[in-house]
């Protein structure tokens, strides 16, 4: 009988294909940024009021995870902006493999922001580098404001959080001030937005802040 | 809910070591996963029971230790248990606090004949 040290990571494989992304990405000068939040918290709705906002502004592209439909894609697309759809067939979040063969249908030279709608699910997504610049993580006021802290990862990880629905307060018990109280011991260094693609409030410092970083 | 694909780069990696190691048959094998990692240890062991059949694993033991959620104190250098959220540090009462553990996913050894 003999013991093997091996001490090697379970996702290497996904985070070598992220690796050499993330340097095709720098190399053709395009920031990437991972859409991931809970089914139905507005990641969508947030692409087509941020892509509305940076007409002339930026030159984007989106890549779409979704289990089964192309609707998303087909929203986006009604955006004026290049949107390749990828069908997880039921995977439960994006892969460096499914980003190659998106990357296919893309001319990353022409681009300044590439975004990727991840499929919705606020746990699996983060586990899967996809080469992006920073995750963005989209929560809705309506799934509660202990969010944050039941699912830690995403919201620690994520260089922006968008809070989402805020419409609708008036409405619901949701504490603001938890979601950033608890995102802000998560990860200090995190951007917040709170805003509402329903009214459009929020929206503009949000895109903002976003052209900023993005020309940076 | 990504167990089966955890389980399958898992069975790679084991695989791997196996026939660099030139082993005829794997026994054991130990992972670290942290509780921050997503991922299910009882999903995960039967995921991998599931798809070792027919190869130089199939006899492999999974063996999942669990690491914790722990923290740092940047003012007293002192460690916090972090499983659940905590606002300040329990030493110090400094908030100047980090995640230090709990995102692990790596095979850490396997034993073989
Ligand atoms: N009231 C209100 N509704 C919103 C807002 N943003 C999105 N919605 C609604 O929420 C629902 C889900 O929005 P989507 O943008 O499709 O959410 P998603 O995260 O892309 O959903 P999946 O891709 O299916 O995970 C839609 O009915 C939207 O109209 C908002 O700010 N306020
Ligand atoms: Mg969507
Ligand atoms: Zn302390």
């Amino acid at each position: 009988m003999a013991e093997i040290e091996v001490g090697r990571s379970i996702l290497e494989a996904n985070d070598k294909l992220a690796g050499q992304h993330r340097e095709r990405f720098a190399a053709s000068g395009v920031k990437v940024l991972n859409l991931i939040s809970s089914p139905g918290a507005g990641k969508t709705s947030v692409l087509e009021q941020t892509l509305k906002r940076l007409q002339g502004r930026l030159n984007c592209a989106v890549i779409e995870g979704d289990i089964q439909t192309d609707e998303d894609a087909r929203r986006v697309a009604a955006c004026g902006v290049p949107a390749v759809q990828i069908q997880t067939q039921g995977a439960c979040h994006l892969d460096g493999v499914m980003i190659n063969e998106a990357l296919a249908a893309l001319d990353l030279a022409s681009l300044d922001l590439l975004i990727i709608e991840n499929v919705g699910n606020l746990v699996c997504p983060v586990d899967f580098d996809l080469g992006e610049d920073m995750k963005v993580a989209v929560l809705s006021v309506t799934e509660g404001d202990d969010k944050p802290s039941k699912y830690p990862a995403l919201f620690q990880q994520a260089g922006v959080l968008l809070v989402n629905k805020v419409d609708l307060l008036p409405y619901i018990d949701c504490d603001m001030e938890r979601i950033h109280r608890t995102c802000h011991q998560l990860n200090p260094e995190q951007k917040v937005f709170d805003l509402s693609c329903r009214t459009g409030e929020g929206l503009d410092p949000w895109v903002d802040w976003l052209t900023g970083w993005a020309k940076g | 809910m990504h167990e089966l694909s955890i389980a399958q780069s898992l069975l790679a990696i084991v695989l791997d070591e196996a026939r660099r190691h030139q082993v005829n048959k794997v026994t054991k094998v130990a992972v670290k996963i942290g509780a921050l990692a997503g991922v299910v240890p009882s999903s995960l062991t039967f995921s991998f029971d599931l798809i070792k059949e027919g190869t130089k694993a199939a006899e492999a033991e999974l063996v999942i230790e669990q690491a914790p959620a722990v923290g740092e104190c940047h003012t007293c250098e002192g460690e916090i248990d972090m499983s659940r959220l905590v606002e300040q540090c329990p030493h110090c009462g400094s908030k100047d606090i980090e995640f230090t553990g709990g995102q692990e996913l790596y095979v850490d050894h396997i034993e073989a004949e």
